[in-house]
């Protein structure tokens, strides 16, 4: 009895101050789970139900047996595989120049690299395809060509950022040690530059799969509706009001989305590890 | 090794020209006929000014940008508050807590912008059917839709800070008779404004950049009274769709370039700031 009565003051007066600064978290909690969790769970629920709201497998094997649907599956992850490749291939190079402080000093290049985000993205879209159209390289006659342009210019700038801060932190007596030992520039490249940077690599690659199979106004303006992402697909779904069906979509999108974050998350944790041994 | 270092340097820089040159082109290109009044590019190179006199005068490009600032500057301030508060409230609770809201903040930040929009939509459609039994969608959908973007983003920026703070100053204010609050608005607030400040910012470039939320989540309201809210990115897709862009968006082009350079300026003057600070504190210790 004694010894509590001795300790309640010390403990009073934290815990109610504990008590204030938690409460502060109470509008965001809500926020969250009002317009984050709450849409997550009408969506599973929309995908599963008909239109009275009853149990309703019908958009999910509507989905698997429409070819044109599962089409657009593959369609998608046959652009985003291919702009994540081309942007890999300009980007690796330039983050790695920008980082190098023997080639480029200039502090203000990397900002001019992430300032074409700042612009409006539907202006910057319509400038780049009137670009395009001038050139020759109109929707109308190679959609394909065009669509992959403008994904890559749009997503350079998400594959630059990633790469440049892993090149900063690159252990550049590790590479002059192997040079030193004999190995050519292409040993070097393989066996120390390539292994030190696949954490940039894997968050390049996130900043520009989903995000390309997900898009959909880049695809609509530059194939002029010629080619549908799953981000066409989901706004066909929205322009139609066909809620249930949308939803679906939607959740597959989530579930690959999920499932990419679950393995990139291993691949990195296997990368740390490989850093210590 | 020294003697190929000079060729690699040449290499190396224009390379990083040509491409900076190549990403800014398409940009170029409308600044450059902004000042001509052509109607198609590479039409035949007239300068004038006109369109710019043309863009004050399109009273829907004007409203376009009035509503997109608004818009900005309301979602940005909300999402501020909400962010800020939360990620004070939530780093002095429980750490089990703080795992679940953190995952919680993660979701927004991976998911694809589609997804959230539809899946909003989805919901108001489902809160007017079943709960309103009335349309719902308008100004504050649009808000909500804006802030759920750039929510976890104030959230993330704030964090940092926080961790990065010396929690026995707040303690040390409460000892010498701060109230909670006082302690709060002179100690937590001063120590973590710079995050706020980035995540305000980061919200506002969100919400400007914004098209596929704001075209699922919005209805009527704001400068266009009893009709559909039309940002400009809003604006400008409905524009590429009737393949009727007014040459005049080129002058705007102008002004958006002129304040990404100046932005960009801008950054360049903080980061070197930043650094200089930090050599100088460095030299001191």
């Amino acid at each position: 009895m004694f010894a509590k009565i001795n300790k309640a003051p010390k403990i009073k007066r934290p815990h109610v101050l504990l008590f204030q600064r938690k409460m502060l978290s109470i509008p965001y909690v809500l926020f969250l789970l009002l317009f984050v969790i709450g849409p997550i769970l009408i969506i599973v629920l929309y995908a599963f139900t008909d239109q009275n709201m009853n149990l309703s497998f019908d958009a999910l094997v509507n989905f698997f047996t429409t070819p044109s649907k599962l089409n657009v599956l593959w369609v998608s992850l046959f652009v985003a595989l291919q702009t994540t490749l081309i942007c890999l291939l300009i980007g690796y190079p330039l983050a790695y120049f920008l980082a190098d402080k023997r080639i480029n000093k200039n502090i203000v290049l990397i900002t001019l690299f992430i300032a074409p985000m700042w612009i409006n993205f539907v202006l910057r879209t319509w400038a780049t395809r009137d670009l395009l159209s001038w050139m020759g390289i109109d929707g109308g006659s190679y959609p394909y060509l065009a669509t992959l342009i403008g994904m890559v210019q749009n997503y350079l700038p998400f594959v630059i950022l990633p790469l440049y801060t892993t090149f900063l932190k690159l252990d550049r007596s590790q590479i002059e040690a192997a040079a030193d030992l004999g190995a050519n520039p292409r040993q070097v490249f393989v066996k120390s530059i390539l292994p030190q940077s696949v954490p940039g690599i894997v968050s390049a690659t996130l900043m520009t799969f989903m995000p390309t199979m997900s898009s959909y106004v880049i695809s609509d303006v530059f194939s002029e509706g010629k080619i549908t992402l799953f981000g066409n697909f989901i706004n066909l779904e929205f322009n139609n009001k066909l809620w249930n069906d949308g939803s679906l979509m939607a959740l597959i999108m989530l579930i690959l989305i999920g499932i990419s974050m679950f393995l990139t998350r291993n691949t990195s944790k296997e990368n740390a590890k490989g850093a210590n041994l | 090794m020294k003697k190929s270092f000079p060729l690699r340097k040449v290499i190396g820089q224009s390379y990083i020209w040509i491409v900076l040159l190549l990403m800014y082109l398409p940009i170029l290109l409308l600044v450059f006929y902004s000042f001509s009044n052509t109607t198609l590019i590479g039409g035949r190179y007239v300068f004038s000014f006109n369109l710019y006199s043309d863009l004050f005068q399109n009273k829907a490009i004007m409203v376009a940008i009035g509503n997109t600032l608004l818009i900005a500057i309301i979602s940005a301030a909300v999402a501020t508050l909400l962010g800020t508060l939360g990620a004070i409230g939530v780093f002095y609770s429980k750490s089990k807590f703080k795992k679940i809201i953190n995952f919680a903040t993660q979701i927004p930040i991976v998911n694809a912008e589609i997804v959230i929009a539809f899946s909003l939509t989805v919901m108001f459609v489902f809160l007017g059917t079943y709960i309103f039994k009335d349309d719902i969608f308008g100004f504050w959908t649009l808000i909500i839709g804006h802030v759920s973007l750039s929510l976890p983003f104030v959230y993330i920026s704030v964090r940092p800070k926080l961790q990065q703070m010396d929690p026995s100053l707040y303690e040390a204010a409460i000892d010498l008779g701060a109230t909670p609050r006082q302690a709060l608005t002179k100690i937590t607030v001063p120590e973590i404004a710079p995050g706020v400040f980035s995540g305000f910012l980061l919200s506002i470039t969100l919400s400007l950049d914004d098209f596929i939320i704001t075209s699922f989540t919005r209805g009527a309201g704001l400068l266009n009274g009893d009709s559909e809210i039309e940002t400009l990115s809003t604006f400008i897709q409905a524009a590429i769709k009737k393949k009727n862009i007014p040459p005049e968006m080129r002058a705007l082009t102008t002004f958006i370039f002129i304040a990404v350079i100046v932005a960009v300026i801008a950054v360049t003057i903080y980061r070197s700031r930043h650094s200089n600070v930090k050599k100088i504190r460095k030299g001191r210790d």
